[in-house]
């Protein structure tokens, strides 16, 4: 029997499903970070090369983004690629600091009557599926914000 | 640039036709519109090729494989859903440039019944998980915009379906002829709201050709002058949401107000539009977007048939990409047709009456925009 090439495997991990999900860690709750421009103030989820607004350069500082922010639109998707569950609330969320995420609305009836226009929702983490390797998948969603 | 007409069009019924291929397709459009040019094969100098899902597989090259391989330049062209277009400005520009005197755009598609599954890029899929990437939600959070901004009804959107559908009874090149009402509009099954079945296009295969030529070549013809009163071409640009919804709007109304420029017209001067109805959202915002009514007035246009056959500004009498067929490649180039059509008086029962400038607007998502008008 052969051996194996790679490094023997280590502990399973957690991951997120984009790079621009922070999963938190000593104490530090899951959450989103952005790049913002220094110079005009544009924000992105995920990495620019030079600033697609006011084209400098950089630099990007990183920023973490709110958990908090409201809906801006949405679809409701009742027929999507095969394999995926439907329907399913396919949604627009500002934040505050001025990022628009693309997401999935849960937690909520995939019902126009039942989403209002800047309603306010929070984000949640969840496992959505393994890697080849086993590890965790994590993905982020956001759902209206629980009344107390 | 030098002035540049349309001397010949071509376009095949959209439909399905799993027994070709696509070089095949192609080259029939091409026939017909060399023979409504009244030229064969050798008199193109020129040849812009518009597919998409084949864009690796040499059509351009295929279609001269077809129908006469006289070494010419070809260029085969990828432009999203506005490839035809974009391979008609191509030509366009070999002709305007003086560079050539006769150039053949062709725009094709082979889809069967797969849609555009949008997205690619390899990594592992987020479709569901983070939202939607896929055109009818992402058309479908555009209508809803429009909603939160004007308090447009999913019913608005509904009747230009209605519409287009009626407009395309009277066109025999439409992929589907059969009219709806607003209430098998609204009760059919919803693909992603506020779009249902029917205001989402079809999936098709279809071709469509337009040969361009000099003013030299033009005076030689018998065929009616159709001149390219301008071409226009804008990607998007940085816009607040763009990077997550989609933004085709301002590209549309920046090629839009190049184009009035260009063409030297203004909106009450547009006889007839084919615009990008991928979604009867679409169309909707697209009426605004191109200046056919002012901003939050296109619920109340649908409402008061300003854009039917015989309304104020009639729009997408082909019967639209929602009805006509959408192959994506060809569409571009199918919308050329229609307006070359109607300006030389040759559109039959969906004549628009007296028709002297068209405008052809097409959307690739991504994005890129492409506005001609043509004026007889």
């Amino acid at each position: 029997m052969s051996q194996p090439t790679t490094a023997p495997q280590t502990e399973k991990q957690a991951r997120p499903i984009v790079p621009f999900l922070r999963l938190g860690s000593n104490g530090d709750t899951p959450h989103l970070v952005a790049k913002k421009c220094a110079t005009c103030g544009a924000v992105y989820l995920g990495t620019r090369v030079a600033c697609s607004k006011c084209f400098a350069p950089g630099p990007f500082n990183e920023i973490r983004l709110s958990d908090r922010g409201s809906l801006w639109v949405y679809s409701i998707v009742h027929q999507s690629a095969p394999g995926i569950p439907t329907p399913y609330v396919a949604a627009i969320v500002d934040l505050p600091e001025g990022a628009s995420v693309r997401c999935t609305l849960v937690d909520v009836e995939p019902d126009p009557r039942k989403l209002e226009f800047g309603m306010p929702v929070e984000m949640i983490t969840k496992k959505v599926r393994e890697d080849k390797d086993g590890n965790d998948i994590i993905a982020f969603f956001y759902r209206p914000v629980q009344q107390s | 640039m030098r002035n540049v007409y349309v001397l010949g069009v071509g376009m095949i019924k959209f439909g399905r036709y799993p027994q070709k291929d696509v070089a095949e397709l192609s080259a029939e459009a091409a026939l017909l519109a060399l023979k409504d040019a009244d030229m064969t094969i050798k008199d193109i100098q020129l040849l812009a090729s518009g597919n998409l899902l084949q864009a690796n597989a040499m059509v351009g090259q295929r279609i001269l494989q077809q129908i006469g391989q006289t070494g010419i330049p070809i260029v085969n062209v990828s432009n999203a859903c506005a490839t035809g277009s974009t391979a008609f400005r191509e030509a366009y520009f070999a002709v305007g440039s003086g560079e050539y005197d006769v150039a053949m755009a062709v725009g094709s598609e082979q889809m069967g019944k797969a849609g555009l599954l949008g997205g690619g890029g390899g990594r592992e899929s987020v479709e569901g998980i983070l939202g939607s990437g896929l055109m009818p939600a992402v058309f479908g959070q555009a209508g809803v915009e429009h909603m939160r901004k004007y308090g447009t009804t999913a019913e608005h959107f509904a009747k230009v379906s209605v519409k287009n559908h009626k407009h395309s009874t009277k066109n025999p090149l439409s992929q589907y002829q059969n009219e709806v009402t607003l209430e098998d509009v609204m009760q059919a099954r919803m693909i992603a709201y506020p779009n249902t079945l029917y205001m989402c296009c079809p999936t098709g295969d279809g071709a469509a050709a337009a040969i361009l030529v000099s003013e030299a070549v033009m005076k030689k013809s018998g065929n009616k002058p159709v001149k390219v009163g301008c071409s226009v071409l804008t990607s998007d640009p940085w816009t607040e949401r763009d990077l997550t919804l989609p933004d085709v709007s301002t590209l549309t109304r920046t090629a839009a107000k190049q184009a009035y420029d260009k063409a030297g017209v203004s909106p009450d001067d547009i006889d007839l539009v084919e615009l990008h109805d991928c979604f009867a959202t679409a169309e909707l915002l697209h009426y605004e977007n191109l200046g056919l009514c002012k901003d939050g007035e296109a619920g109340r246009g649908v409402d008061e048939g300003w854009f039917e056959w015989g309304g104020k500004t009639p729009v997408n009498v082909s019967g639209g990409l929602l009805s006509k067929g959408h192959p994506l490649g060809a569409t571009g180039v199918a919308n050329i047709y229609e307006v070359v059509t109607h300006l030389r008086g040759q559109a039959g029962a969906r004549q628009v009456e007296n028709a002297k400038v068209g405008m052809a607007h097409v959307i690739g998502l991504g994005s890129a925009c492409t506005i001609h008008i043509l004026t007889a």
